[in-house]
């Protein structure tokens, strides 16, 4: 059932991506259970808006769990006290009456913070350049029946195809490590026979531009899967490793 | 080569290769060191094989090797840790996501070092470099050898320190078996030699045996402790 | 009277899109680097387009106002697309698929268009395929199907409840590619602010740094729109909340004609409203009325009894559940297409029937999993299930789901010609951001198949058509007097909106029109009610102009500010959208005058006023649009009543 709770919020704000920035406390009332995180800091920034004060910035946009845009650290976990769900689909039901919630930007140096509770994430997208891809070109492709794939590998390839971007996991792990972001991609092509062409290539390109952004490195302590909104599994770390170990091997 | 070396899986590849490495070794001395709980003669004949041996002989230095390297590359790659992340939360709940010990490996990793150290000064030194009155040769079936035995016995049942000596051994197990807690299992994922349905039994693999090792280990100061 | 020529090639339908292909213009591999395009957007249309043309080998600057071009609202489209591929062998062809899409779309799109959309249908599946997208396969390790509303055929292809998300995905993958070989430059968190015309063609636009405030002008030989629609209009809907129709009505303003502009789809499947602080509506993907069995109480006591919580959906027994679109229209039941479904749940809630809010009908997998398993169910909608409970905090494998209609898509939008050209040379609009395939309503799974056949399939080839003659055009440089005057233009509007510095937030304006836009330009319309409407949105811009407050700065990231310029074009499209409205005294797909239906209650057409498209040409400020009409004809498909009983 519906009700209303009232909170305090410790909100970390920044003006830019060279300023201090410090927590800010702010009071919101009235929240209704049923209303979604992201509604609540709507209504926070309405109650700034009206003071005359500066919205608090953060990122989203589908609101609906998944261009994975929301990035926030919400009493201590990325996406806060849900699982299986990014911060747009975490409800304030999980949040009790007079609770205090501290609100931080993802924390990485791969990710730096730009404004408030924005961060940028451009990093993933260079490693996705670095080989997230098969490089075939629009059209003379054969048929899409031609090459027939078991239904698990493509089940699996499917499971890690499922990554939002968000970042999740490499906020949540100590290390700031990257591994179960690029392992995804990775691991979906390799599981594919179209993907299987340039697998070496991928997964030397991928790790070595993932390391030279500054990301740390993986010490296999599971984090990343617990949080990750779309339960992506460590195993996929593991055929990362894999696919790594052989490309390196074959370049002996 | 040197790509590989320089990347982050290369780099935690040797890790787990050295890692595995000393994990094979802990079995061999723990198996050599419980022949402590059969008496002088057993452990002092087994003692007087891993001196003698030249296989074993030959391995001493690869081990020594695989220690540095373990060492080094956990530094190393410890730091590029932290500094992957200039400013830390403000609130950082782990407990619920992962186990203590897969996120303090480097520091079980230095307490088993501190340990290790002393191990040494301990035993391997006096037996290797500077000698110890205990180990005065006796005669086991015909076979001049070190009394290995003695000197062991001699720490654990020291009037002044013998107590602080067992304790803090057992510690040193203890952080070792914490260490191999995680320590089996990753080792395997980093070479990519898990999934899903491996990994849990890979886990229970390293369990058992990180309790087999600080089971083992600890019951030896605590027997001449109590037993002697 | 008319300045419209839709260039639609002479020949039988089937063969059109193969001739136009023979006979085109094509650019010189190595006179194609000397040419620049830009692309708008990053969805399913622009990033495909983008990628594409990179591969031909143009020089290519993508623009997208998300952080990575990755997070287009593209990526949220849930259950699938379609191709007529036919391989269940259930008797699909690309005949079928056009004869559905046409139909579906009340026929009110053009023929020519839809046909050829049909023919690169397959073309899709096969490109998604070699790009590594996991589509749902069988255990023979061949590709899966399921069917859709509005079709008697399984042909749509899907990768679990995250179809958009995978072909999105592809398409950035190709974009990617692109990227590292310095064929595409990306530019994120950049809004496009303005196009710019020079000589009357389109040579590049004005953008602003969402990170830095900067006003930035871009050249390029030609002009692609792929900024999706304008559905936010209605503030609730189940777009992004950045989704704006801003790229579209500045295109609008400088001579390219809007379409259509009321033709907006109203989806069936959504999560109800339920509360005045709801920010946007989540979308159930269409595939669970595949399974699912859509009711309400037919007693309205046992609906107002479910309304104070004294029953349960539980409660009602079988006699007393109304399934009515299965009593309604039994031939295609369930599966009816989206603009009948959703005007069927308003019935039946207007009639007092429904439940929670009174605004909810039921989606029942009770016998759905009866008959096949929950695992079965599990496995088809594992992740809607999942989405529903986190969301309203209940299981639908144990009761009933509550589903509502929302704003989902808009048929309407820029005009364009065969080419996808509008009526600025230069300027092409692709994807949901143009009128053409859909008429008065889209079927199921096709909005991902009409984005892709653009960008992949058509407008590489056809915006050749039109480039071909521009190699010898150099770039221009942006400080010639037009990019200058556009710039002053972009940072005075924006001045303009920071010194109002009134009382209310952007968002409450934005909510009001919202209302505004429901109540009298929703799912059903009359002539009076549209009046009334035009008149409030009026209203609420002098409003908007005079009490709007923006904290922040400029030259920085304020979010604030970003919304409000959307904003204020919301607040001018919406008048359009209801003029046009207004104009078409008929009803047809998605677009319901309650004037004009059926005894039967059903959407009443007036083919012999109506079978044209209405482009709206801007005659500048304070000045009436003009209306400018496409007739219609309608060759390869006899014009019937639609009919789903």
């Amino acid at each position: 059932m519906s009700k209303n709770i009232n909170l305090t919020l410790k909100v970390w704000r920044q003006k830019d991506a060279t300023a201090k920035g410090a927590f800010e406390d702010y009071k919101v009332a009235d929240v209704s259970t049923d209303s979604s995180f992201l509604e609540m800091m709507d209504v926070l920034n309405e109650q700034l808006v009206n003071e005359g004060k500066e919205p608090v910035a953060f990122d989203h946009d589908c609101r609906e769990g998944i261009c994975g845009m929301c990035s926030m650290y919400i009493n201590g976990r990325a996406h806060g006290p849900d699982t299986l769900i990014p911060t747009c689909q975490l409800h304030m039901r999980k949040f009790g009456d007079g609770e205090t919630i501290t609100i931080e930007p993802w924390r990485a140096g791969g990710f730096p913070v730009i404004k408030d509770l924005m961060v940028d994430r451009s990093a993933f997208d260079k490693i996705l350049q670095a080989g997230g891809f098969i490089s075939i070109n629009t059209g003379g492709v054969p048929d899409a029946n031609a090459i027939p794939i078991p239904k698990v590998d493509a089940d699996e390839a499917m499971d890690a195809a499922s990554c939002i971007g968000c970042g999740a996991c490499v906020a949540t792990c100590k290390n700031s490590s990257a591994m179960l972001f690029v392992s995804a991609k990775v691991s979906q092509l390799a599981l594919l026979p179209q993907g299987k062409v340039e697998a070496s290539r991928r997964a030397i390109n991928m790790v070595a531009t993932m390391d030279r952004l500054g990301f740390g490195n993986c010490t296999n302590t599971g984090a990343c899967e617990v949080e990750c909104p779309k339960g992506i599994s460590i195993a996929h770390i593991a055929r990362l490793n894999r696919e790594f170990l052989v490309a390196s091997v074959k370049n002996l | 080569m040197s790509g590989f070396l320089k990347s982050s899986v290369g780099q935690k590849f040797l890790m787990s290769v050295t890692g595995l490495f000393l994990i094979v070794f802990l079995a061999v001395h723990l198996t050599a060191n419980l022949f402590l709980l059969f008496g002088d003669n057993a452990f002092n004949t087994v003692s007087h094989f891993m001196e003698t041996n030249p296989l074993i002989q030959i391995m001493q230095p690869v081990l020594a090797l695989g220690f540095i390297i373990h060492m080094i590359y956990a530094a190393i790659l410890t730091l590029q840790n932290m500094k992957a992340r200039p400013q830390s939360y403000n609130k950082f709940e782990q407990g619920h996501s992962s186990t203590w010990a897969s996120r303090n490996m480097f520091i079980l990793g230095a307490l088993v070092l501190i340990f290790l150290v002393i191990h040494i000064m301990n035993f391997f030194w006096k037996m290797k470099v500077s000698g110890s009155p205990l180990l005065a040769e006796v005669d086991v079936d015909g076979v001049m050898m070190h009394n290995s035995y003695a000197l062991v016995a001699g720490l654990f049942t020291n009037a002044d320190f013998g107590l602080v000596y067992s304790i803090f051994y057992v510690l040193g197990a203890i952080f070792l078996g914490l260490h191999l807690h995680h320590a089996f299992w990753s080792a395997l994922q980093t070479f990519g030699w898990s999934n899903n349905v491996w990994r849990k039994r890979l886990e229970v693999v390293g369990d058992v045996y990180a309790v087999i090792i600080a089971a083992g280990f600890s019951i030896i100061p605590l027997y001449f402790l109590i037993f002697m | 009277m008319t300045k419209l020529n839709s260039k639609i090639p002479e020949g039988v339908l089937k063969e059109k899109w193969t001739n136009y292909k023979a006979h085109q213009d094509l650019v010189n591999p190595a006179n194609k680097r000397k040419i620049e395009i830009i692309v708008v957007g990053t969805g399913l249309a622009g990033a495909s387009a983008a990628a594409s043309l990179g591969e031909l080998g143009f020089k290519v600057k993508n623009f997208c106002y998300q952080d990575s071009p990755r997070r287009a609202h593209s990526i949220a489209a849930q259950g699938g697309i379609n191709a007529a591929k036919n391989y269940p062998n259930d008797g699909d062809s690309i005949y079928r698929l056009f004869y559905d899409t046409v139909k579906g779309g009340d026929y009110r799109a053009r023929e020519a268009n839809v046909y050829r959309l049909a023919e690169v249908s397959n073309d899709i599946i096969d490109q998604g395929v070699a790009q590594g997208i996991p589509f749902a396969r069988d255990y023979g390790g061949l590709l899966d199907n399921r069917s859709f509303g509005g079709a008697l055929v399984s042909r749509t292809f899907y990768a679990r409840g995250q179809t958009g998300q995978q072909l999105l995905l592809g398409a950035y993958a190709g974009l990617n590619k692109e990227i590292a070989k310095g064929t595409v430059k990306m530019y994120p968190r950049t809004e496009m602010m303005d196009v710019v015309v020079i000589d009357g063609k389109a040579r590049g636009i004005v953008t602003r740094n969402l990170i830095t405030g900067e006003i930035e002008s871009h050249f390029g030989h030609a002009v692609v729109l792929a900024t999706g629609g304008y559905g936010n209009v209605f503030f609730l809907s189940t777009n992004a909340m950045g989704s704006n129709g801003s790229a579209a009505w500045k295109a609008y303003k400088k001579g390219a004609f809007m379409a259509n502009a009321s033709f907006v789809q109203i989806h069936p499947t959504c999560i109800p409203v339920h509360g005045e602080f709801q920010s946007k509506l989540t979308l159930m993907s269409e595939s669970l009325r595949n399974d699912g069995r859509i009711w309400v109480p037919a007693k309205k006591e046992d609906a107002e009894a479910i309304r104070n919580h004294k029953k349960t959906p539980e409660d009602i027994a079988e006699e007393d559940r109304d399934y009515y679109l299965e009593r309604k229209y039994p031939a295609f039941g369930n599966l009816v297409p989206r603009d009948v479904a959703s005007r069927a749940a308003k019935e039946v809630c207007d009639a007092g029937n429904g439940v929670e809010t009174g605004q909810a009908v039921y989606l029942d997998f009770k016998d759905a999993i009866k008959r096949l398993g929950k695992d079965v169910i599990e496995a088809r909608y594992g992740n809607l299930f999942q989405m529903y409970e986190k969301i309203v905090d209940a299981n639908p494998y144990e009761t009933p789901m509550m589903i509502y209609p929302a704003i989902h898509y808009t048929m309407g939008g820029t005009w364009v010609d065969y080419e996808l050209q509008t009526t600025v040379p230069g300027l092409f609009s692709i994807g949901e951001a143009n009128f053409s395939d859909h008429g008065a309503n889209r079927l199921g799974a096709s909005a991902l198949m009409q984005g892709l056949a653009d960008g992949y399939f058509v407008l590489p080839y056809t915006i050749q058509n039109y480039l071909a003659d521009q190699h010898s055009v150099k770039a221009f440089e942006t400080d010639l007097p037009e990019f200058k005057k556009t710039e002053e233009d972009t940072k005075a509007m924006i001045s303009k909106l920071m010194e109002i510095k009134g009382e209310r937030s952007v968002d409450s304006i934005h909510k009001e029109l919202g209302h505004i836009m429901w109540d009298h330009v929703g799912m059903e319309r009359n002539e009076e009610s549209l009046k009334e409407g035009i008149k409030k949105i009026k209203a609420l811009r002098a409003e908007f102009w005079k009490n709007l407050r923006i904290p922040g700065e400029i030259n920085a990231i304020n979010v604030e500010l970003e919304k409000a310029i959307r904003l204020a074009d919301f607040l001018e499209m919406g008048e359009l959208m209801a003029k046009d409205a207004l104009n078409r005294a008929e009803s047809c797909g998605g677009h319901f005058r309650s004037e004009h239906k059926t005894p039967e209650g059903e959407a009443l057409r007036h083919d012999d006023e109506f079978m044209y498209v209405a482009a709206w040409e801007y005659k500048g400020e304070g000045e009436e649009d003009e209306l400018h009409k496409e007739e219609l004809k309608y060759e390869g498909i006899e014009v019937k009543t639609r009919n789903y009983k």
